[in-house]
C-alpha cells in the first residue's frame, strides 16, 4: 500500500515542456515513476523525447486520461496559469492533482479550492506550493528527490518541503510509505487531516510524522481529529517558534497574527492529546525511531 | 502588502464606494491647504499602519484652516506604536448619526472567504468579537459567486440591520467585495462605516491588504510603500527572501520551512550560549548557486549586529557538492569582506562530496559540523565570544 500513490499511477505532466516541467518530469522518471505523458494545447500531437523515454504531449488532461488511462496529474505551469490548469484537471475528474507551482494567487486557489468542492470533489488536489507526494520504490509525483529515502513504515506528512526532505533522510534507515508535502499557502487541497485518516488506514503505515509551521489552524484542527480517530502512534514537529508576528516567513501562508497561528499553540494543541513534539527536526527523529523500536 | 487608509480611501473612491473627500499633506502648511480646499469643519488623520491612532493622538477635528495647521503640527511629531507619521490625510468632517462595521477576507480555516458585519462598529472589532459575540455576524461567502445584492442583504440582516438601512448598505457592500475580488484584497475592511445625519452610508475609515503573489498583474509601482529596513531593501534587490530580527547569529538556509527551523534551532542553543538569538530569516530557494549564495552573505556580512553565520543546506535537488562549490564560490567572490566566522552543515545527497570539497578549500572562516543541531551549537557559541 501507500496512500493516494502507487506503482499503479499514471502521471502526467500540465507544464511538462517548461523548463521546470521537463527538468522534474526527467527526475521522475529516473525515480521509476510511470510518467505516460504531458499537457500542453499548443504542442498537441508532438512528441517529446525524455532521456530515452518518447512522451507524448496531449491538447488537454482529458485527452490525456482517454490516450493512457493517467490517474495522476503533475502541475508545473507558471502562476498566472495555474488556476486554469487546475480546473481542467477538476473537469476530466483526474483522481489526483499535485500542484508544485509556488506564487499562485490565493483568489484563484480560493476559486479551484470552490469548484472542485461544486464538482463534489472528485480530484484530489495536493499543494499547492508544495513538493509534491512521494511513495519510496512505488511513484513520485513532484520534486522530491527520490534518492533521499527508501520505503518503509514511517508516514510523513509536512507543510514544508525541505523539511520533509530533512526527517526523511533521518528517517531513511527505517523508510517511508508516503511522504506528502502538502505546501505552505494560506489555501491547499490536502490538509494534514486528509493524510491522517489515509495513513490511519494504510496497513502499510506503522507511525506518522506530522510537521507544521506557524499560519492558520491545519495544525489544532489534525490534533483534534488525532484525539477521536487516529490509533497509530503520531510524532510532530512545529517550525517558526521564533518568528515574530505579522512577519511572513518565506510561505504565503506562514505568518503569526495576533495570537493565532503561533508554534506554540500549535505545540500545545499537540501534547493535549498525547501527541510528542520534538523541539528539533532531529529530536523528533529520535522520538520517531523510539516509536518504532516498540512497536 | 498592506495600505494606508488615505490609499484604502482613493481606491474606494475609484470603485465607486462613498467616500468623503481627503487630500494627503506632509506639512502643515499643505493641510491648511488642504483645510481650506475641503472648507468647513475637517479631520487630519496620521497616516500610519497602527491601531490605536485616536487614543495616540493621532486624529484631531479641526474648524479652520488654521485650527487644521496647528493640530497638524503635533501630528507629524508623533511615533505611534514605533511608526513615524510623516503623512497626514486631511479628511472632510461627518456628521455621524450611526457606526457599522463591514469586511471581507479570506477566511484559510474554511479555505473561501468570509463576511464580517455589525451594526455595532466603531469600536475595535476583536473587542466587540470577544464581548458581544453575537452582535457580529460572519458569513461564509463562496468564492466563485460572491457577494450579489442578495448575497448582501443577507449579511446585512445578519449583522442586524433594519430592512430600511439594509436596503441602502447592501449595494455598498457589493461594491466593497468588488474591491476584493479584482484587486486581489486578502482584506477589505471597513470601520466604521457610517450613517450621516442626512441619511447617507459613507466608508469613513477602510483597511485593505493585497495578495503578493498577484502584484504580476497589477500596476502597482507607483504606490506608497512601506520604508524597508535598508538590509531588506538590499536583500529584495536581489531576490532574496529575508526578514531582518535582531539577533546576532545570521542564518542562510534553503526552504521556508527549515530555515524558520533552524531560527528555532539557533535560539535554542543560544540558550546555553548568552541568550543570542538568530539575526535573520534568509531563504535562498532550492537552486543555492554561488551567485545566490554570495548575494545572500553579502546581506548577512553587512548587519553590524551579526557575529557567526549558521548555513544550514539540505542537498536535495541541488545536491550538497554543488552546495559546496557555491559556498566555496561566494566566499572567493566576497573576498575581505566576507570577515565573520561561517558554521556550515551540509546533509542530503552528495553529503560527502560537499563535505570533501569544504575541507579540501580548507577557508579559515569556514567550520562544517555535521549535525543541524551541534552546528547551531557551534554558531551559537561563536557569537557569545
Amino acid at each position: 500500500m501507500s496512500i493516494f500513490l502507487d506503482k499503479n499511477s499514471k502521471i502526467i505532466v500540465q507544464g511538462m515542456t517548461g523548463s521546470e516541467g521537463m527538468k522534474h518530469t526527467r527526475r521522475m522518471l529516473a525515480g521509476g515513476s510511470n510518467i505516460v505523458g504531458g499537457v500542453n494545447p499548443r504542442k498537441a500531437g508532438e512528441t517529446v523525447d525524455v532521456d530515452g523515454t518518447s512522451l507524448p504531449v496531449f491538447g488537454s488532461v482529458a485527452d490525456a486520461i482517454a490516450a493512457t488511462g493517467a490517474n495522476v496529474s503533475v502541475i508545473f505551469v507558471p502562476p498566472a496559469f495555474a488556476k486554469s490548469a487546475v480546473v481542467e484537471a477538476i473537469d476530466a475528474e483526474i483522481g489526483l492533482a499535485v500542484v508544485i507551482t509556488e506564487g499562485i494567487p490565493v483568489h484563484d486557489s480560493a476559486s479551484f479550492w470552490a469548484y472542485s468542492n461544486s464538482k463534489g470533489n472528485m480530484t484530489r488536489i495536493i499543494g499547492p506550493n508544495c513538493p509534491g507526494i512521494i511513495s519510496p520504490g512505488k511513484s513520485n509525483a513532484g520534486i522530491t528527490p527520490w534518492t533521499i529515502s527508501g520505503a518503509g513504515p514511517i508516514g510523513l506528512v509536512s507543510k514544508s518541503g525541505t523539511l520533509t526532505y530533512q526527517m526523511m533522510f533521518e528517517l531513511r534507515e527505517i523508510g517511508i510509505s508516503t511522504a506528502i508535502g502538502i505546501g505552505g499557502d494560506p489555501i491547499v487541497g490536502t490538509t494534514h487531516i486528509d493524510a491522517l485518516a489515509a495513513f490511519e488506514a494504510d496497513p502499510e503505515t506503522k507511525a506518522i510524522v506530522l510537521i507544521g509551521e506557524i499560519g492558520g489552524d491545519s495544525e489544532e484542527k489534525a490534533a483534534a481529529y488525532i484525539k477521536d480517530n487516529v490509533t497509530k502512534p503520531v510524532v510532530a514537529y512545529v517550525a517558526g517558534f521564533t518568528a515574530p508576528e505579522g512577519k511572513t516567513m518565506g510561505h504565503a501562508g506562514a505568518i503569526v497574527s495576533g495570537s493565532a497561528g503561533t508554534a506554540q499553540a500549535k505545540k500545545e494543541a499537540f501534547e493535549a492529546v498525547g501527541v510528542k513534539v520534538g523541539k528539533t527536526p532531529s529530536e523528533t527523529a529520535a522520538l520517531m525511531r523510539g516509536v518504532i523500536a516498540s512497536l | 502588502m498592506d495600505l494606508f487608509e488615505y490609499q484604502a480611501r482613493d481606491l474606494f473612491e475609484a470603485y465607486g464606494v462613498p467616500v468623503l473627500q481627503g487630500i494627503v499633506a506632509d506639512t502643515p502648511e499643505e493641510v491648511e491647504a488642504a483645510a481650506a480646499k475641503i472648507g468647513g469643519t475637517v479631520v487630519v488623520k496620521a497616516q500610519v499602519k497602527a491601531g490605536g491612532r485616536g487614543k495616540a493622538g493621532g486624529v484631531k477635528v479641526a474648524h479652520t484652516p488654521a485650527d487644521a495647521k496647528a493640530v497638524s503640527v503635533d501630528i507629524l511629531n508623533l511615533t505611534i506604536k514605533g511608526h513615524r507619521v510623516n503623512r497626514v490625510m486631511v479628511a472632510q468632517g461627518a456628521a455621524i448619526d450611526k457606526e457599522y462595521y463591514f469586511s471581507v477576507l479570506l477566511d484559510r480555516s474554511n479555505r473561501t472567504f468570509l463576511s464580517l458585519c455589525s451594526v455595532e462598529g466603531g469600536m475595535e472589532i476583536e473587542q466587540l468579537a470577544e464581548e458581544r459575540p453575537d452582535a457580529l455576524a460572519k458569513i461564509a461567502i463562496d468564492a466563485i459567486s460572491g457577494i450579489d445584492l442578495a448575497k448582501a442583504l443577507e449579511i446585512a440582516k445578519a449583522g442586524g440591520f433594519d430592512d430600511e438601512i439594509a436596503q441602502k448598505v447592501a449595494p455598498v457592500f457589493v461594491k466593497l467585495y468588488e474591491v476584493f475580488v479584482k484587486e486581489d484584497a486578502t482584506l477589505v475592511e471597513v470601520n466604521p462605516l457610517i450613517l450621516s445625519k442626512d441619511g447617507d452610508i459613507i466608508t469613513l475609515d477602510g483597511k485593505v491588504s493585497f495578495d503578493d503573489n498577484a502584484e504580476f498583474r497589477h500596476q502597482r509601482e507607483n504606490l506608497e510603500r512601506d520604508q524597508l529596513d535598508p538590509l531588506e531593501a538590499k536583500a529584495k534587490e536581489s531576490d532574496l527572501n529575508y526578514v531582518k530580527l535582531d539577533g546576532s547569529v545570521g542564518i542562510i538556509g534553503n526552504g521556508a520551512g527549515l530555515v524558520m527551523s533552524t531560527l528555532d534551532v539557533v535560539a535554542y542553543a543560544g540558550e546555553r550560549h548568552g541568550g543570542v538569538k538568530p539575526a535573520n530569516f534568509l531563504d535562498i530557494g532550492g537552486g543555492a548557486s554561488a551567485e545566490v549564495m554570495a548575494a545572500g552573505l553579502d546581506v548577512i556580512l553587512g548587519d553590524p549586529q551579526v557575529k557567526s553565520v549558521f548555513v544550514n543546506v539540505f542537498g536535495g535537488i541541488t545536491a550538497c557538492d554543488a552546495v559546496a562549490n557555491g559556498i566555496v564560490g561566494a566566499l572567493d567572490k566576497l573576498g575581505a569582506s566576507a570577515s565573520k566566522p561561517l558554521v556550515v552543515r551540509l546533509d542530503g545527497n552528495n553529503v560527502v562530496e560537499g563535505r570533501k570539497i569544504l575541507a579540501h578549500a580548507n577557508h579559515p572562516l569556514v567550520t562544517v559540523v555535521d549535525t543541524m543541531d551541534e552546528a547551531a551549537d557551534k554558531a551559537a557559541e561563536l557569537a557569545n565570544r
